[in-house]
């Protein structure tokens, strides 16, 4: 008999207890610190601030232990907490060739003004289950070295490039403001700021398969990894009543810039172009796929064939963010009877007609 | 559409270059790009808010305590009606563009709200920025009023603006809908708003922003009609059942959101005004109290809505749109009334 007309709200009570309990798991277990998360599963609190569009690792790391784990959740919550904060206005450019460097790479040069760095990198790690680690093992010390005696000095490799014209040059602050996704409704053609924005924010999933993508031939870029770096730089911010920059912070961030062919047209010689990828936090992976997908992404403007969905700017940019996705997609799960009562009654109807049709045949 | 490939063109004029759906930072009265159409005033918002700040509500609220303990960090005080009053301001902006021009899609700066995109969340925002503290709300979705995504949005004002909610359609001067319109007639000074899943009824015939943005200014609908044509010549029928295309106003056409195209005639000279949000795709649309809403049709295929060949089930009501329940593995099938509300007064009218 038909019961289901009332409940809801005791259901969605008893749910929401069900998944606190679920949530905690074995209590016998000590419950996870957001320290723990915070420093322990950094990568992960760096993938939800990078797309959660908010540099704060505790809360990442809290949004994390809420979210049982599930990063697009704990991005979810990280993004419904962010949008509840007053906007102050927009910080300096960050100067990324006055970075800190924990790590840096360059595909293009043996070797280059700052050297390379290889850091804290999962790179030549032999992939093998280090059992040790279930155990709580004892670390030994990493081995400390002395800087290179140029290591302030780590010049861009694409301003390297550029010093001989052989890269586009990097195009110049004319003082236009910037895009902002977050206040304005995408506007399709958009500008490259915008399109990095929706990027940065942009689920590593997709940009890391859209990357692949233009790698395997859908939109070549021909690109080289000019250099990949990591490190922490100085986030400065110009208050209208002092009209000099303030020292916000740092933060960690990972840059990539892409070196990509460029042939060369009529009016301009060949020369290379660029892919820009920035990130918060330590992701190559993102940053490296975000160049490429940026790169991409400048067909239109290079005069390069649009044939591919990395190049397609309404296809990237409309699909990339991944709380929009999994809105849309999990909302498939909401009660749909009133529509599919409507489909229901035309296949009915048509079936019964296509019925009387072949009666009427025979 | 003629060339798929011509998006990097600046041929159609950018509702953003107008200033169309901006929003504004705290600080610096500078608006990014020009006083436009529909343009931010500048600086922060003083005066008194129109909303004081309630307290928290969820002090007794154990699942909600639950839930969001850390929003606001220790202080759980948002906003009337959760959105800040400078959000609500460009909100209310949009829409008043958009009843101005009945059927046209305004772009908005839609906010990351605490439900997921897809779940209403542009209805909401369209909700929180027209709710004041004498509103009495109520929402549905399929019609009925406990269903979990209903229950679910009707306890985020009754938490977050303390409002008073009804289930009675009468007594609700905001009706936050999805799939349905209230059965029990609409009156005047009642405000009906729509959740829309996708704003754009060309979407489906051409994917593309640029293009649809300039079909509709040159009122260029004949890719739809070309639609409902191929439907008739297939099927014998137009083979669209809800998120029946209509024209407001005689000039654009309008996804009405997927209700089923039985409540289509409900809009058409409604006293009530009826507003569209739709957060994901960032658009907010609307249609004014008396205005034409026609639904698109052939004259030898004349518009026509479901009917069902039986009654309700509970309440014994013919000609209403009707919930199937599958009652056993066996065939067994029960028809019950999708409007709860409406079905619910006809049985305490007949006891």
């Amino acid at each position: 008999m038909y019961v289901a007309v009332k409940g809801g709200e005791a259901a969605i009570d008893n749910a929401h207890r069900l998944l606190a309990e679920v949530r905690r798991g074995d209590p016998a277990v000590p419950d996870l610190t957001v320290a723990q998360i915070r420093e322990q599963m950094a990568l992960l609190v760096d993938r939800v601030m990078a797309e959660g569009s908010l540099n704060d690792p505790d809360l990442a790391a809290l949004a994390l232990k809420q979210a049982r784990g599930d990063v697009v959740e704990a991005v979810f919550l990280v993004r419904a907490f962010r949008t509840t904060l007053p906007r102050f206005g927009a910080s300096v450019p960050l100067e990324t060739g006055r970075m800190t460097l924990s790590r840096r790479i360059s595909a293009t040069f043996k070797d280059l003004p700052g050297g390379q760095v290889l850091g804290p990198t999962f790179d030549y790690t032999h992939r093998l289950v280090d059992f040790g680690l279930a155990e709580g093992e004892q670390l030994e010390p990493a081995a400390e070295a002395e800087p290179r005696e140029d290591a302030a000095a780590t010049p861009r490799v694409t301003d390297l490039l550029g010093r001989d014209g052989l890269i586009e040059p990097s195009p110049q602050d004319d003082g236009t403001p910037l895009g902002d996704i977050t206040r304005e409704p995408v506007d399709f053609p958009c500008d490259r700021s915008t399109r990095l924005q929706a990027l940065a924010r942009g689920d590593e999933g997709f940009i890391l398969a859209l990357g692949y993508s233009t790698q395997r031939g859908y939109g070549r870029t021909h690109p080289f990894v000019g250099e990949v770096r990591v490190g922490t730089v100085a986030v400065e911010f110009v208050p209208e009543e002092l009209g000099f920059p303030v020292l916000l912070g740092t933060m960690q961030v990972t840059e990539c810039q892409m070196v990509n062919q460029f042939k060369g047209s009529r009016e301009v010689p060949p020369q290379f172009t660029r892919g820009y990828g920035l990130v918060f936090g330590q992701s190559e992976r993102k940053a490296m796929a975000m160049a490429l997908v940026d790169r991409a992404l400048r067909a239109s403007e290079l005069g390069e064939p649009l044939a591919s969905p990395a190049q397609d700017q309404e296809f990237v940019l409309a699909h990339c963010d991944s709380l929009q996705a999994t809105g849309f997609v999990e909302h498939l799960k909401l009660p749909h009877y009133v529509d599919f009562q409507a489909e229901l009654e035309l296949v009915r109807r048509m079936r019964a007609e296509a019925e009387d049709k072949r009666e009427a045949a025979e | 559409m003629s060339d798929a490939r011509t998006f990097g063109t600046d041929a159609h004029p950018s509702p953003r270059l107008r200033g169309e759906g901006r929003d504004d930072l705290v600080v610096g009265a500078a608006s990014p790009k020009g006083d436009g159409e529909g343009g931010a005033v500048g600086g922060a918002f003083s005066g008194e808010l129109p909303h004081p700040r309630l307290p928290p509500l969820f002090a007794d609220d154990d699942v909600g305590k639950t839930l969001s303990p850390q929003a606001g960090r220790g202080d759980a005080a948002y906003n009337f009606a959760y959105l800040d009053e400078g959000t609500k301001r460009m909100i209310r902006r949009a829409l008043l563009k958009a009843v101005a021009v009945p059927g046209y899609q305004v772009p908005f700066a839609s906010r990351e709200m605490p439900m997921p995109y897809g779940w209403g969340t542009g209805g909401v925002q369209v909700t929180a920025a027209i709710l004041g503290r004498s509103d009495v709300l109520k929402v549905i979705d399929q019609g009925a009023d406990d269903t979990t995504n209903a229950v679910s949005i009707r306890r985020f004002f009754a938490k977050t603006a303390g409002i008073a909610t009804t289930t009675r359609t009468g007594e609700a001067t905001v009706i936050q809908t999805r799939h349905r319109i209230p059965e029990t007639p609409l009156t005047e000074g009642q405000t009906l708003v729509y959740q829309v899943p996708i704003p754009e009824p060309l979407r489906f015939l051409e994917p593309r922003e640029t293009e649809t943005r300039q079909m509709h200014a040159l009122a260029e609908y004949g890719l739809m009609h070309v639609k409902l044509y191929e439907d008739i010549s297939r099927h014998g029928h137009i083979a669209t059942t809800y998120a029946y295309p209509v024209e407001v106003a005689g000039r654009y056409v309008m996804d009405p959101s997927p209700t089923p195209k039985f409540d289509n005639p409900k809009m058409d000279d409604c006293p009530a005004l009826q507003l569209f949000g739709a957060g994901r795709e960032r658009r907010i649309y609307a249609v004014p109290p008396y205005t034409r809403v026609r639904s698109l049709d052939f004259e030898d295929h004349p518009f026509t809505v479901q009917s069902f060949d039986r009654p309700c089930a509970l309440c014994g009501a013919e000609g209403h749109y009707l919930d199937e329940v599958v009652t056993d593995d066996a065939g067994g099938r029960m028809f019950i009334c999708s409007d709860t509300d409406a079905c619910e007064t006809r049985r305490e009218g007949a006891q």
